[in-house]
């Protein structure tokens, strides 16, 4: 049976149900009170390291890796919550994790650190991480990790991911229309940039919160300053949409009044 | 001087996505009074080119071969690369499909450029070409400018009407490209049956189903199966799209008994999709933002809601219903199936 050696990238994104308002930073845009903000960790990596933490517990050896690049007090405060979930070994990273960072910088900042794990080994590699981040949003950061690290097998909008009787990786991506595009990979190295998957959040577990505990807060001290910006990248404005759709509510109507409105409304090209 | 590059991969004839990339590589082109080139690449691009032959590229470029027909990333980012350095453009510009996501910033990171996707909006003032993009799950937009060059782009479907010229006959220049042996094939596609099949790109209309569907209804019962045949029934007979909050899709994959044909492809906002529709009317939706951005590239927008107060309405919705959508669908059914 392979023993994976899984490294999951993810960071941290605010609390979606938070009210975001842009800001002018001396560094340029930023959120305003981004350290206040709850946060947790991106949607689709963390999809992607429970969809890891699932595919190393069938394949007995395998060993699955965080590395996260945010702001130390930030990771600290998800790493409460998510050591609980599943086991994994934390690589942290201090530095920004906000949307308008450059993710071409901060992809080189998080191939650093891969490339820093004592005794990785590129046949047993899979690269895990979420295919947009629910900050930046651009699907960038993966794929150019992949590059610097020389990973040209590449699969984003990951739903699914199965080992084949001869190791051969048999992966789901999304493509248009609702449908899944089927490839076979021979075999690691691979780098795969996960949507949702197909598994639920895994419930808080004591034991694994109490395992993970013991290298995650050495982690957090010993995080390397990761010198992260947007060099070459100005922007002119950064604003939330004006929302003022002057609605009109009706009321009272009876539902075949109301059908007979909504179909001439869907059928009026 | 800047120099414009049209990318795209081809299987037959350029998509109606490809072709809006197009007309928004020429159109910049045009403001910043420079050259377009087209850059293709697929199993035979001759066919697509004499497609656009007459949309003005000084250049057509094409990287041709079985290989090269397989959306894989291997074989697509090599031929991108090769494309674009054949080509010396400083903006690239290709369609936001998921052959070009796939591969953009990884080609950028080989030619010692930078990539942005999702982009939204193009334009050019004093001879510097700006974007627009989405930031925070289409919460806030952002326009910006680089200093790096070759700047590559994925633009969105919608923002731009779909090149429409005379096809022709065009002189494309084969680009040569070895790439590294793939170790990845593309074995099929798996799909829904046609008439299963909800989702629907190209549809006029987005209909978005809330988890209020799957609660206790005014007589104290759930009708999950009830809610199923409307909205099936509606979508087979408005051929719309189906979306979905994301708390419906959740209670589909905790167990609960929802809707059996939603799947997390389903979902609009949040961590779905934003997907681009003339039209959108939501159902039993509940919610504030970040929900309702779900709605972000909704033209007309109506919604039916025995909540008046609902946050995928008020403020957001041109038309708000106060009513039961299962008596209001129930009857669009019978008016849709005359």
């Amino acid at each position: 049976m392979p023993e994976y050696q899984i490294v999951v990238c993810g960071s941290i994104v605010p609390d979606p149900l938070q009210t975001l308002e842009p800001i002018s930073g001396p560094t340029g845009p930023a959120l305003k009170n981004e350290m206040m903000l709850p946060a947790w960790l991106d949607p689709w990596a963390g999809h992607a390291l429970f969809e890891a933490a699932n595919l190393a517990s069938k394949n007995p050896g395998s060993k699955v890796w965080l590395v996260a690049l945010g702001p130390k007090a930030k990771l600290q405060q998800v790493m409460m919550t998510l050591a609980q979930k599943v086991p994994f070994e934390l690589v942290a990273l201090d530095g920004p994790a906000g949307g308008f960072t450059d993710a071409s910088e901060t992809a080189a900042a998080l191939a650093e650190a891969i490339q820093a794990i004592p005794g990785l080994d590129r046949s047993r590699l899979l690269v895990f991480g979420g295919w947009e981040s629910a900050s930046r949003g651009a699907g960038a950061t993966m794929q150019i990790v992949g590059e610097i690290l020389g990973i040209t097998d590449q699969f984003q909008g990951v739903d699914e991911i199965v080992i084949e009787a001869g190791g051969a990786l048999r992966i789901l991506e999304r493509i248009e229309g609702g449908r899944h595009q089927v490839s076979l990979c021979d075999a690691p190295p691979a780098l795969l940039g996960w949507a949702t998957g197909n598994l639920p959040e895994p419930r808080n577990n004591p034991q694994v919160g109490m395992a993970n505990m013991r290298t995650i807060m050495p982690a957090l001290q010993k995080a390397k300053p990761a010198k992260v910006g947007a060099d070459g990248l100005t922007f002119s404005s950064v604003a939330v949409p004006k929302q003022a759709r002057d609605t009109k509510i009706v009321k009272d109507l009876p539902a075949d009044q109301i059908a007979a409105e909504i179909v001439e409304w869907i059928t009026n090209k | 001087m800047e120099t414009i590059l049209f990318l795209s991969p081809s299987e037959g004839a350029l998509t109606k996505n490809a072709l809006e990339a197009l007309a928004t590589a020429k159109q910049l082109a045009d403001s910043l009074g420079t050259t377009l080139s087209v850059g293709l690449w697929g199993d035979a691009p001759q066919a697509a080119a004499d497609g656009i032959a007459s949309c003005g590229a000084t250049k057509f470029l094409a990287v041709a071969g079985a290989e090269f027909s397989q959306p894989r990333y291997a074989t697509d980012a090599a031929a991108s690369e090769a494309l674009c350095r054949a080509s010396g453009a400083t903006i690239i510009i290709g369609p936001s499909c998921s052959r070009w996501n796939r591969v953009l910033a990884g080609v950028a990171h080989r030619l010692g450029g930078r990539a942005d996707s999702h982009v939204t909006g193009l334009s050019a003032t004093d001879g510097a070409p700006a974007i627009a993009r989405w930031y925070y799950r289409q919460r806030m937009e952002g326009i910006l400018t680089r200093t790096q060059r070759p700047w590559v782009l994925a633009v969105e479907s919608g923002i731009a009407p779909a090149w429409d010229g005379a096809p022709g006959t065009a002189a494309v220049e084969p680009v040569a490209c070895a790439p590294a042996g793939a170790r990845s094939n593309v074995t099929g596609i798996e799909a829904p049956a046609a008439d299963q099949q909800t989702i629907r790109p190209d549809a006029e209309l987005l209909f978005v189903t809330g988890a209020g569907w799957t609660k206790k209804q005014p007589d104290g019962q759930v009708k999950t199966e009830g809610a199923q045949k409307l909205i099936l029934d509606f979508l087979r007979l408005s051929r719309a799209s189906l979306g979905s909050t994301k708390s419906l899709v959740d209670l589909h994959g905790e167990g609960v008994a929802t809707l059996t044909f939603l799947n997390h492809m389903n979902q609009v906002g949040q961590t779905g999709s934003t997907p681009r529709h003339a039209k959108g009317l939501s159902t039993c939706c509940h919610g504030e933002e970040p929900h309702t951005v779900g709605w972000r590239f909704i033209g007309e927008r109506r919604a039916i809601s025995l909540d008046a107060g609902c946050g995928w309405a008020r403020g957001k919705a041109d038309v708000l219903y106060v009513a039961d959508a299962f008596a209001v669908m129930e009857k669009v059914n019978a008016l849709l199936a005359g």
